[in-house]
């Protein structure tokens, strides 16, 4: 047996060493060397040299963080909880047993598929304040257009609408936990006389909350590093800042004024409101959240 | 959760298929606009369905500015987007798949702490890593080149190895300790048995790894400079950056070209996609 067992720890080792290299080199490396940074001055042309805590007070006073902040909050705010609802509303009309459910499911996911950057593109023509389409409707039922991407008011409203375009993701991961819910437990609320919201309230979403919980988290984190699409939408997150994302100010600090240390410091924030947001989610759901035993 | 009555079943499917419509008008809008005419891009109210089907949009899209100044070079694109996503899929693929053996299915001292360590690190949030990733192959010299972009693949990644693993404790021990017992190498009880029962899982790791590339923005934006080198995201940012606000139909025409394949890829491999995304949701 000691013979094999060496074997094994020799093979093992040698199957992970891959990995040895690149958690040191691409994960723990960076995470070290960027909580260093950003104790530092740093333009990559020169050395960094210690500042202390310079970069989070400077960041404390620093108008554009808190407006990047809240700006990214809004946008985390609206998009997380109104994503999660339409795609758990599409996955439950999906769930009721209608034919066609694949052709109907294709389609709702397509739109997730789309690539960030034709998806910035296509709305943007989509917006567009002289011959976009979206006023043309908008105009048919005598609503008056917001000027979208050009308004202040309305450019990060947009940008929310832009995302419940692509919640097909959460919808079939919803609607794949839906399916495994047992159907004994309807027929048992069937039998109690249910009514269909009370099922929902008490089958349906206790049983298919992990996901929820699940699907809440992944939402939270991806919103908060929003990137690509206002990137090209809003450059420099106009009209007048209102969708400036903290990823953008975050980009632009490190590779457009090369502040590497400033970044840093600014990352690391970031990092910890994400936990910070994941473990509050966890210990609220802590009261909600159903596990089935085993 | 099954609804029985016709009526609700009406309403059901009257808000699907309403839904649906919204869902596709904008890839519809997309199509439409690229095959049109540039004069009627401008009309209002606007035109559907174009009068005249004008595929040379597509041809004029990917050669625009062949003959004057700020020339995109769109196949050039669509070469160096494959290239990358061939390197980066076939190194995601095999390292992942060699890492996950070594943590499912071998004993050794510090496993279960590396591995905790493993998955602890799916929480770090890309931008703590950006800059000194960027400081670190500046230092190799490997800014302007492809190398930032695909080496790190081949070196294994956290979600990846985790899915795999959880996919490789499933097939029966009995099956690999067989194989020892006849004498089979660790590597090649991986090689013949482990992988050809592992084909969906690793399926799903080439495809969303496939997928993650084709789309990846931020990553060629802080790596490439040379305008040669650009990959069709980048690329349809500079082109939008350059020639956006006015010829729509070629914008939207360059758009579709990096949509399509990716939607041609989803109908081939649907069940795979659907499964890959189940499964990541949920084990995940």
């Amino acid at each position: 047996m000691k013979r094999l067992e060496r074997r094994q720890a020799r093979a093992g080792l040698g199957f992970v060493s891959p990995w040895l290299l690149g958690l040191g080199l691409f994960m723990l490396y960076p995470v070290a060397a960027s909580l260093y940074y950003s104790f530092c001055e740093y333009s990559v042309l020169d050395r960094a040299h210690p500042v202390g805590l310079a970069n989070y007070a400077d960041l404390l006073r620093d108008e554009l963080f808190w407006k990047s902040l809240g700006n990214t909050l809004f946008y985390a705010g609206l998009s997380v909880p109104l994503g999660l609802g339409l795609a758990l509303g599409l996955a439950l009309l999906l769930n009721s047993g209608v034919r066609g459910l694949t052709i109907y499911r294709t389609i709702f996911f397509l739109p997730a598929l789309v690539p960030m950057v034709a998806l910035a593109v296509l709305w943007l023509w989509i917006f567009n304040g002289e011959y976009g389409v979206l006023n043309v409707f908008l105009a048919r039922l005598h609503i008056p257009a917001p000027g979208w991407l050009t308004d202040p008011a309305w450019s990060k409203p947009a940008l929310v609408l832009l995302s419940m375009w692509g919640t097909g993701q959460a919808m079939v991961i919803f609607l794949a936990s839906l399916q495994d819910v047992p159907v004994h437990l309807y027929e048992a609320a069937d039998l109690d006389g249910a009514s269909w919201w009370h099922k929902i309230r008490h089958v349906t979403l206790p049983m298919i909350s992990p996901v929820l919980l699940f699907n809440g988290i992944m939402g939270i984190i991806g919103s908060l590093q929003f990137f690509a699409v206002p990137y090209i939408m809003t450059p420099n997150g106009q009209p007048a800042r209102s969708a400036y994302f903290y990823a953008m100010y975050l980009y632009d600090n490190a590779f457009l004024y090369l502040k590497m240390g400033y970044a840093s410091a600014m990352a690391w924030i970031l990092f910890v409101l994400i936990l910070a947001l994941t473990l509050l989610s966890l210990r609220l759901a802590g009261r909600y959240v159903h596990y089935e035993a085993g | 959760m099954q609804a029985k009555r016709p009526l609700s079943r009406a309403i059901i499917h009257l808000i699907l298929i309403a839904g649906s419509l919204v869902f596709l008008f904008p890839l519809f809008w997309m199509i439409s606009t690229s095959l049109k005419p540039v004069e009627e891009t401008m009309l209002s109210p606007p035109r559907w369905i174009p009068s005249v089907w004008r595929f040379d949009n597509y041809a004029r899209a990917v050669s625009y500015g062949r003959d004057v100044l700020g020339y995109i070079p769109f196949y050039e694109y669509g070469k160096n987007t494959i290239l990358l996503c061939v390197l980066v899929v076939t190194g995601t693929v095999l390292s992942n798949a060699l890492i996950a053996y070594g943590f499912a299915r071998l004993q050794w001292p510090g496993r279960n702490l590396l591995f905790g360590v493993t998955l602890a690190t799916m929480m770090i949030p890309f931008p703590v890593l950006m800059v000194p990733m960027f400081v670190l192959f500046r230092h190799l010299g490997w800014v302007g080149t492809f190398r930032p972009l695909w080496i790190p693949a081949w070196f294994g990644s956290a979600f990846n190895i985790f899915l795999l693993r959880q996919f490789f404790l499933t097939i029966p021990r009995e099956l690999s300790d067989a194989a020892v017992v006849d004498g089979c190498s660790e590597l090649q009880v991986f090689r013949h048995i482990i992988i050809p029962l592992s084909r969906p899982a690793l399926a799903v790791v080439a495809l969303f790894s496939f997928l993650y590339t084709w789309n990846d923005f931020l990553g060629p934006l802080i790596y490439l400079s040379d305008q040669r080198m650009f990959t069709l995201s980048l690329g349809l940012q500079f082109y939008q950056s350059q020639h956006g606000g006015t010829e729509w139909h070629l914008l939207m025409a360059a758009a579709t070209i990096v949509v399509l394949p990716i939607i041609v890829l989803f109908f081939f491999t649907q069940r795979t996609f659907i499964q890959g995304i189940a499964l990541t949701g949920i084990k995940g």
